[in-house]
């Protein structure tokens, strides 16, 4: 099976988005060059976020200068936990979770104690470009911990489950749920073992699950089945994506957000360029949808118009 | 969306352009499409001797003007003489003219001469040759001649089938008593010669010489050369043949004598010869230098600019290599042209040692390194640490092979320095977040990629057209353009994306 390769004829007729025509007809057309630092900055789309009345983790402070790096410990006190992560980063790399506090120990999701050097090297590498693209400067965000809502417990092995979603010129068009497992370490990147499930764009119930682009039917830690998910507050995750779409002004859109417990469902950070193993995750390619929707021209649909459009018409039953 | 039309005429004009400059190159300055190819050389070597009578001398001797032969060395050693090599527009005849203020005494003068034959054997007539006046036979012979002449025209049509009757007419098995008569007072050729001018049909006298490897004191031969249609056309009179074999170089063609002394008797010219191999690239270098060609190219460079060269124009075969395997197989390398600069430097260790000391040193670094880490440095000194104790892990490696007698350890120097840190640095982080396993993983990657290109740019013939046939290049610019617009599915996501196919 894994050493089966498929014909380009029969994944075309599947409608499956390759690599290649990703980034020259959908990123390459559709996403500015000049809006990149929207999505590529963190710090940036946080800062958009709030301007545009979107949910965000809350943001403890930021790290600009070497020095800066000693008010860290005065920065996160009375906090219960918090993130560190670059702000130029990609794939996840540099981000480190402290989820307990304890006066000034801190402590990793897996209990390892992290001493004050160890940060200290952490945010100094930061700061020099270690994780940015292309090794450029860069700063260190100090976020709040989000603290995930337990319907996903059972489903996500130390890790935040997070939700990403295809929005293409404002249409969520596909859906996945990450959810992290012992092989990935935590964190929620399919290439790292994650385990992807497509989530059903009309409903935000799963429908199909793969790790390490094979399918699977039980999460691999806790054994509970996968495809049973239904995310819950889906209404308000299509509408956060959507209205992303007109912050950011990138035709072609990952949006990557999380279910807090207190705060309801937070942004996390913009892709604009998306993986493709959302596609493996839901079984299906993209490109009908796709196509769908640049059928429809200039359209001038309010964000509300375009959730209640893709429910009806993206929902895996609706055969569109 | 604009039209893609001029990017696809970009790509063609590129690509046709890039093939015409390659097949031009080959063509016309005969530079081989394959490397090591060798082709056959002769040396000739023409020794006049004369007695000297103890006055002025001047020696007048023709120089081969072939065009079945190109001329790529020519010198002429003649101590005490005076030497001018004059070339007639007219008539296109070379002469070297040699002078003395008082020679006494055997004198011998030398010219030497190196050539390649080109192909060509036809001899094309620059003009049309003025018809030649009328022989006046002597009386003896005036009757023989006119009927040997008048039978043998009748039974032809054009210059070309007379000359060809008169040829098969004077070398018959049986001989007419006329023929006999005029050949015991005349040599075939001058025969031949008269009765062609008799009936004003434009004919000279050349002289040749056979071409045989290592013959020495050889004497030109005489032939005949008949116009016909803008072409001269070679005969033997002295064996009825016509035409010419391909180890016959024609000497002079002026018509004239071949060798003219004056101030000296006993004059004579001997002929030796030797044949040779030699590079077919660096003969057309030569006969392009002869030619002017090299007026701007790589080729006029000195030595080592030109092997600085070759070694960069191979990145364009690495690069394209990596776009390839990127593009359509899918493989992912670390840091984009890193494999390529790794490549480059295996050509220089070749690829085993390339490999091992490539392995041993990024080993030894991550170990220095992982000590590093501890010390909490800022990155750019960290980085700068590594660069310098991988230049000390060279120098040591280098010694250790140098005591050991490893000659191949020497030549891991070549390996860019700055890379080799950043590979251990980068190598190191992935050590840290994702394990050894990735390490792994995309070491192994990079240096597969890295063995694919240093195959690819080691290759004699891919260094030999790099170099000698620079369109190459905008071919390679064509296929990179174009394959920057393939939208179509990678090689790996056939695999990847096997559970989506026929789904529906």
């Amino acid at each position: 099976m894994r050493f089966e390769f498929a014909m380009p004829s029969s994944l075309h007729k599947s409608g499956v988005l390759g690599m290649n025509k990703r980034n020259i007809d959908y990123i390459g057309r559709y996403n500015p060059r000049k809006f990149y630092k929207r999505v590529d900055d963190k710090l940036t789309t946080k800062q958009l976020a709030i301007a545009n009345d979107i949910a965000v983790p809350a943001l403890i402070g930021v790290v600009r200068e070497q020095h800066e790096i000693e008010e860290i410990p005065a920065m996160v006190e009375g906090e219960s936990g918090f993130v560190i992560k670059p702000s130029k980063g990609s794939g996840g790399k540099g981000i480190l979770v402290i989820t307990k506090v304890e006066g000034d120990r801190y402590f990793k999701p897996n209990g390892q104690e992290v001493t004050h050097s160890e940060i200290y090297r952490h945010v100094s590498n930061i700061l020099s470009g270690l994780f940015s693209l292309g090794g450029a400067p860069d700063v260190g965000i100090v976020e709040g911990l989000i603290q995930f809502d337990p319907v996903f417990d059972g489903y996500s092995y130390e890790g935040v489950p997070d939700i990403r979603l295809i929005v293409y010129k404002g249409f969520p068009v596909m859906g996945m749920l990450r959810l992290s497992t012992a092989a990935s370490d935590g964190k929620a990147n399919l290439h790292q073992g994650a385990v992807g499930v497509g989530v059903d764009i009309g409903t935000g119930k799963g429908l199909h699950a793969v790790q390490f682009d094979t399918p699977v039917d039980l999460h691999p830690d806790t054994n509970k089945k996968l495809t049973d998910i239904q995310v819950p507050q889906w209404d308000f995750l299509l509408n956060t994506a959507s209205k992303a779409y007109e912050m950011c002004e990138m035709g072609y859109l990952g949006t990557d957000m999380v279910l807090d417990k207190v705060k309801g469902p937070l942004l996390l950070e913009l892709n604009a360029r998306p993986g493709l193993a959302i596609q493996i995750a839901n079984g299906r390619g993209i490109l009908p949808y796709l196509n769908h929707v640049d059928s429809l021209g200039n359209h001038n649909m309010t964000v509300s118009k375009r959730v209640e459009y893709a429910k009806k018409h993206f929902s895996h039953n609706a055969e569109s | 969306m604009h039209s893609k039309k001029p990017f696809y005429i970009l790509v063609a004009l590129l690509f046709i352009s890039g093939i015409a400059a390659s097949v031009f190159r080959g063509i016309e300055h005969n530079v081989p499409f394959l490397p090591g190819k060798q082709v056959q050389s002769w040396a000739v070597d023409a020794k006049v001797s004369f007695q000297g009578i103890g006055e002025p001398a001047e020696v007048s001797f023709s120089l081969p003007n072939d065009p079945a032969f190109e001329v790529l060395v020519e010198n002429a050693s003649s101590p005490g003489y005076g030497l001018t090599i004059s070339q007639d527009n007219q008539d296109q005849e070379r002469r070297a003219l040699w002078s003395v203020r008082s020679a006494t005494g055997l004198q011998n003068l030398y010219y030497k001469v190196t050539l390649i034959p080109t192909g060509t054997t036809q001899v094309i007539a620059e003009q049309e040759p003025t018809a030649p006046k009328d022989f006046i036979w002597p009386a003896t012979e005036k009757d023989a001649a006119e009927q040997v002449i008048s039978k043998v025209w009748a039974k032809s049509a054009t210059n070309l089938t007379f000359a060809q009757q008169l040829n098969k007419a004077l070398n018959a098995a049986e001989r007419t008593q006329n023929v006999e008569l005029l050949l015991s007072s005349n040599t075939p050729t001058k025969l031949f010669l008269h009765m062609l001018h008799s009936k004003g049909v434009p004919a000279q006298e050349v002289s040749g010489l056979y071409l045989e490897d290592q013959r020495r004191r050889q004497q030109l031969s005489s032939f005949v050369e008949v116009y016909n249609d803008g072409e001269w056309i070679l005969f033997d009179p002295s064996n009825g043949t016509q035409g010419r074999k391909d180890n016959l170089l024609l000497w002079d063609r002026s018509g004239k004598s071949t060798l003219d002394v004056t101030g000296g008797v006993n004059s004579q010219v001997n002929f030796s010869m030797l044949q040779d191999t030699r590079s077919a690239l660096a003969t057309s270098l030569d006969v392009m230098k002869n030619q002017g060609a090299l007026d701007f190219s790589l080729y006029q460079l000195p030595l080592e600019e030109q092997s600085l060269f070759k070694g960069i124009l191979l990145i364009p075969i690495g690069v394209l290599m990596v776009v390839f395997l990127r593009v359509i197989v899918g493989l992912k390398t670390s840091g984009t042209f890193m494999p390529v600069l790794i490549a480059l430097a295996f050509i220089q260790t070749t690829l085993l040692t390339g490999l091992i000391g490539f392995i041993l040193i990024v080993a030894c670094g991550l170990m220095i390194r992982s000590y590093l880490s501890q010390l909490n440095l800022l990155l750019i000194s960290r980085i700068s640490a590594v660069i310098i104790v991988v230049i000390g892990i060279i120098g040591i490696f280098t010694l250790l092979s140098y005591k050991f007698g490893l000659s191949e350890g020497l030549t891991i120097t070549f390996f860019p320095m700055i890379i080799l840190a950043w590979t251990i640095e980068r190598m190191s982080i992935l050590w840290e977040e994702e394990g050894p396993k990735e390490v792994l993983l995309q070491g192994g990657g990079s240096l597969f990629v890295a063995t694919l290109a240093y195959l690819a740019m080691s290759a004699t013939w891919v260094q030999h057209w790099v170099f000698n046939f620079l369109g190459i290049h905008l071919v390679i610019l064509a296929i990179v353009l174009l394959m920057g617009q393939y939208t179509g599915y990678r090689l790996l996501e056939l695999r990847r994306f096997k559970p989506l196919a026929g789904d529906k």
